[in-house]
């Protein structure tokens, strides 16, 4: 049984909820409940479980943060974005003062994506172990590098826990806490990484960060592998298709279509659009999420693609 | 992949039938070339009939992407036109009715590129008036 839980679901810098933007909720779902009864808690709840998402919740703002339970002790996280505090956060109210172990795979060393390491209590916590898995050269210097002056105003010394970085080969599996990982170099400025996670016959892939080019059939290939079967693709859909190929070319990103179209064609049985452009709200969020279905739809080859998109708090069972 | 062609004074129609897709796109960008070449020379419009085209991938849009921006770098352009809803839809969800000219029917796609273009269609007519 692999679970995965969504902590920071946002590209490049984190968002909040602003004041106009409850404001527009409120008036969305004081509007849908006209003439419909709220005397008692039931009704309440009825009306908030018929309202769309983007009225009754949120998508949320945190960057890159994913957690993947495998059912094991061990924690497997993806990205240390600001998504990495409430798990931190969390973790800790899961297991009190039990010594727990990390294993931290980062895709990439951009801000976004390592943001929350300074905050990430279990890293102060003594007797805790934080493994911080990396493709790159150097990205152990790198994370010290956040937090050294005049950017931060504590340096490691301050965490308590045992910190060990480990550099993993891509394109090989590595054997982690009894889970298979194979990372995959992928296109993004300064390079990024991809991770298929395997374990008691489940699969997810962690794919952000990864620009995809319409003219390389063998880098379509590549990732066609790479997605393979899986049960699970987390996969970067932060720009329209039209935008990804022209005036965003090169910027290291991908789009919803190209998703939907490299999960057909490897038979993964689920795609989660993530790294949401900042620029969005709840509302353009949802749009794009149903537009995707809709391609899913009429596209559709042997069996169907369930199509969600990721938000700060879901929890997929696979 | 099928791509018929005829010519209106300034405006070439491309008529392409069946799919792009990851299979068919290279064999249309090596067809359209010739097009995009000629259209370009003549500051003219290549446009690209999809009343027969069934579907249209990622690869695909990327070819009508590149023929747009080497037409407009030859004051000549690019039109897409009577899409079928399959191929309507794909273009809206990936926002390619936003970067490229789209028209419902052909002749406005000919009205865009000239009056001589609409005319030399309409010489062609049927009786009822409408364009072949």
């Amino acid at each position: 049984m692999m679970r995965v839980h969504f902590w920071g679901t946002r590209g490049s810098l984190p968002v909040a909820l602003t004041a106009d933007g409850v404001r527009e909720k409120l008036q969305a779902a004081l509007r849908a409940a006209r003439g419909r009864p709220l005397d008692t808690e039931a009704d309440v709840q009825r009306l908030i479980a018929s309202l769309p998402f983007a009225t009754q919740g949120t998508y949320g703002g945190h960057t890159s943060c994913v957690q993947i339970e495998t059912g094991g002790f061990d924690h497997f996280v993806c990205d240390m974005g600001s998504g990495l505090r409430p798990f931190g956060q969390a973790a800790m109210q899961q297991h009190g003062g039990a010594a727990q172990t990390f294993h931290i795979f980062l895709s990439h060393l951009h801000w976004d994506h390592i943001m929350g390491l300074p905050f990430f209590v279990p890293a102060f916590v003594p007797g805790n172990r934080v493994m911080v898995y990396g493709c790159h050269d150097g990205f152990e210097a790198a994370l010290r590098r956040q937090q050294e002056e005049p950017s931060f105003p504590v340096d490691f010394s301050i965490f308590n826990a045992r910190l060990e970085f480990v550099r993993l080969a891509p394109g090989q599996r590595h054997e982690i806490g009894g889970v298979g990982v194979t990372p995959m170099l992928q296109r993004h400025g300064g390079d990024s990484y991809g991770y298929r996670f395997e374990s008691q016959g489940k699969s997810v892939v962690y794919s952000t960060d990864s620009e995809h080019p319409l003219d390389q059939p063998q880098h379509t290939a590549r990732f066609v592998e790479f997605f393979r079967d899986a049960d699970l693709v987390i996969f970067d859909a932060m720009y329209s298709l039209a935008d990804a190929v022209s005036i965003k070319a090169d910027w290291g990103h991908s789009s919803n279509i190209v998703g939907v179209e490299l999960c057909q064609m490897a038979g993964a049985k689920r795609l989660c659009l993530f790294h949401h452009e900042p620029v969005f709200d709840d509302a353009a969020i949802e749009a794009v999420l149903a537009e995707t279905r809709r391609l899913e739809e009429i596209t559709r080859g042997a069996r169907p693609l369930q199509v969600s998109a990721a938000y700060d708090g879901l929890e997929i069972g696979l | 992949m099928e791509i018929a062609t005829r010519r209106f004074a300034n405006a070439i129609v491309a008529r392409l039938v069946g799919r792009i897709d990851h299979a068919t796109s290279a064999e249309v960008e090596t067809a359209l070339a010739p097009l995009v070449a000629e259209a370009g020379a003549a500051h003219g419009c290549l446009v690209l009939d999809f009343s027969a085209l069934d579907y249209i991938s990622s690869v695909g849009l990327r070819v009508l992407m590149v023929a747009a921006k080497q037409l407009r770098e030859r004051q000549a352009q690019l039109l897409v036109t009577a899409l079928q809803p399959v191929v309507a839809e794909i273009f809206a969800i990936s926002r390619f009715n936003r970067i490229l000219s789209v028209t419902a029917r052909l002749d406005e796609a000919l009205a865009l590129c000239s009056p001589e273009a609409l005319a030399a269609c309409r010489d062609e007519v049927d009786p009822s008036g409408g364009p072949r």
